[in-house]
């Protein structure tokens, strides 16, 4: 290694980590895959023709579309914001892993930042099976699908940077539950994911436009059935706020924890 | 450059907030200098302050005082351009046992900006100094505890640093496999790259360093060779005085009287010095099967300036 100054942030670390989840998912690809793929289609069958046998059509679309749509948005938050979570705490605090890592030329930022986009790819891409399998059972394909991970990788990157600002506030890993009950689950069900928010109450309908993961299934739906430009700029513009924001406190809350 | 000592630390001060809101001063007041191509040895009892210093080289902890030239560069302001010239291998096992022997280096050797080119080289040449070549597709789960510590020298190896930290290298081990790490250390130290070793073994800084710190309450209190720390503390010769708690009491002020000092250990009153005992307190103190003289060594020195027995 020469010595010569390095820039504030560098893609070698991130490359690093990348190196290091790439060797770790080489290992474990069937399970994790199996677990991020298999369970939203679970979901999408169990609603889709559970419910969508019952109600036919939804907000105009078949219910089965309408789920199908909603249950990427799902994916992309469960499979990003657990892994941010608890992956980031278990090696934050039991492996001592980011110790060596910051040992070499690496600073938090560019930590975070491996972390969360090998987190937001993998995340962003596999919540997109939901969508072939409902084709199988009848989505009509369009060419606006082909921008879903784009907003799916978005939206978990979000959630990946929310679940890593998370293991930094919470005092143990037992206090994740109160994240999953009283964060992520009004989350999942305050966003048109199985129903449309317009049969919520006013309030709720409010809270919603301020849940990122309404953007998305808004996203998704509008890539899906059409697009409305200037609705879905909003909705881009909104998810990208709440990614930056989440950068901002996880690189935060990281550096707390890691530098005293 | 190349005459500048390789860590220079200045009226460093580091203080911690307790649990229950009271401060502590890790490190109070560190001035220390490690000059470019010695293993300057780093010897210290628990909570002396030693890993805190480590921390503070590589920017995880941040000085509230002082000053920190790491290989010519300030940190932390340029704490990364430091870091990519050091290695550092700590006192706690970060390895990641999911992974491969060669898959743990690879990752680092990524961290580290090897080159392309050279990064399986860099790789290999790792491998070999740890003597893991044989484990090198072996998940890190399956090795051994000084399998484990070798591969933990030859990841902060894996760059070819110019500077090793090395923070507390044999805690915990078993004699055979801490003798394997001094000779590891000892070859680094033979090849010009300056190593820092932090150490509560006496006898870890007698065989590895050239010069040794000793480190107490946050502070240098001394520094030397250990031949010099020996000569300048503890004298040429020791006496061991064995007997009851009554009598070592009244050892203890016969010498202090003197001018001698001493040290207790257990059923044992140790003077230091020995060779300066006047023939009269000699006397007083008799001989026989119950005193032992024997030659001074850096352990007395380090219970003399530390007030801490080696654990």
């Amino acid at each position: 290694m020469a010595d010569t100054r390095l820039r504030r942030f560098e893609w070698a670390p991130v490359r690093g980590v990348w190196r290091h989840e790439l060797a770790l998912f080489r290992r474990y690809w069937t399970s994790s895959s199996f677990a991020s793929t298999v369970e939203p289609t679970f979901y999408l069958l169990a609603f889709g023709f559970g419910f969508g046998s019952l109600l036919g059509h939804v907000a105009g679309y078949r219910y089965v579309d309408f789920v199908g749509t909603g249950v990427v948005a799902t994916a992309a938050l469960f499979t990003s914001v657990f892994p941010g979570m608890f992956n980031t705490y278990i090696r934050r605090v039991y492996q001592h892993s980011y110790e060596a890592v910051l040992a070499a030329p690496v600073d938090v930022h560019e930590l975070v930042a491996g972390e969360a986009s090998w987190i937001a790819v993998k995340s962003g891409l596999f919540s997109c099976v939901p969508l072939l399998v409902a084709m199988a059972f009848g989505l009509h394909p369009a060419v606006g699908m082909l921008a879903v991970p784009i907003v799916t990788i978005l939206t978990a990157s979000g959630f990946a940077l929310f679940g890593i600002w998370a293991s930094t506030v919470v005092p143990s890993i037992n206090s994740f539950d109160y994240v999953i009950t009283g964060v992520l689950t009004p989350l999942f069900l305050v966003a048109g994911t199985f129903f449309p928010i317009s049969g919520l109450p006013g309030w709720a309908r409010t809270a919603a436009h301020v849940n990122p993961l309404y953007h998305c299934v808004e996203l998704v739906r509008h890539a899906v059935f059409g697009l409305h430009p200037l609705a879905d700029l909003g909705h881009l513009g909104a998810l990208a706020l709440f990614a930056a924001v989440m950068a901002f406190l996880a690189i935060r809350g990281m550096r707390r924890r890691l530098i005293d | 450059m190349a005459d500048s000592p390789a860590i220079i630390l200045r009226d460093v001060v580091k203080r911690y907030r307790d649990k229950d809101g009271s401060q502590i001063t890790a490190v109070d007041g560190l001035t220390l200098d490690v000059p470019a191509g010695v293993c300057l040895g780093l010897l210290g009892p628990n909570g002396a302050g030693k890993s805190t210093t480590m921390r503070m080289l590589t920017a995880q902890s941040r000085a509230d005082e002082g000053e920190i030239t790491v290989l010519g560069h300030p940190v932390p302001a340029e704490s990364k351009e430091a870091r990519a010239l050091m290695g550092v291998v700590p006192q706690t096992d970060n390895l990641d046992e999911e992974l491969t022997v060669r898959q743990n280096l690879e990752v680092f050797a990524h961290l580290y900006r090897v080159p392309r080119s050279g990064r399986r080289r860099a790789v290999e040449r790792a491998l070999e100094i740890a003597q893991l070549t044989g484990r090198a597709r072996t998940r890190v789960v399956n090795l051994s505890g000084g399998m484990r510590r070798r591969l933990l020298v030859a990841r902060g190896l894996v760059h070819s640093p110019r500077l090793v930290l090395l923070d507390e290298p044999t805690v915990g081990l078993d004699p055979q496999v801490r003798a394997d790490l001094w000779g590891l250390i000892a070859a680094l130290r033979d090849e010009g790259t300056t190593v820092l070793m932090s150490t509560h073994y006496i006898e870890e800084a007698e065989r590895l360093a050239d010069t040794c710190a000793v480190m107490s309450s946050g502070r240098i209190v001394a520094q030397g060779t250990p031949g010099d720390l020996i000569a300048h503390h503890a004298g040429d010769s020791v006496e061991e005085h064995h007997g009851p708690p009554d009598r070592l009491a009244e050892i203890e002020t016969l010498v202090r009287r003197a001018g001698l000092p001493t040290r207790r250990t257990g059923p044992t009153v140790s003077v230091l010095r020995a060779e300066r005992i006047p023939p009269s307190l000699a006397d007083a103190l008799g001989n026989g099967d119950r005193v032992v003289r024997r030659a001074a060594s850096l352990e007395d020195v380090f219970v003399v300036l530390t007030g801490e027995n080696v654990g």
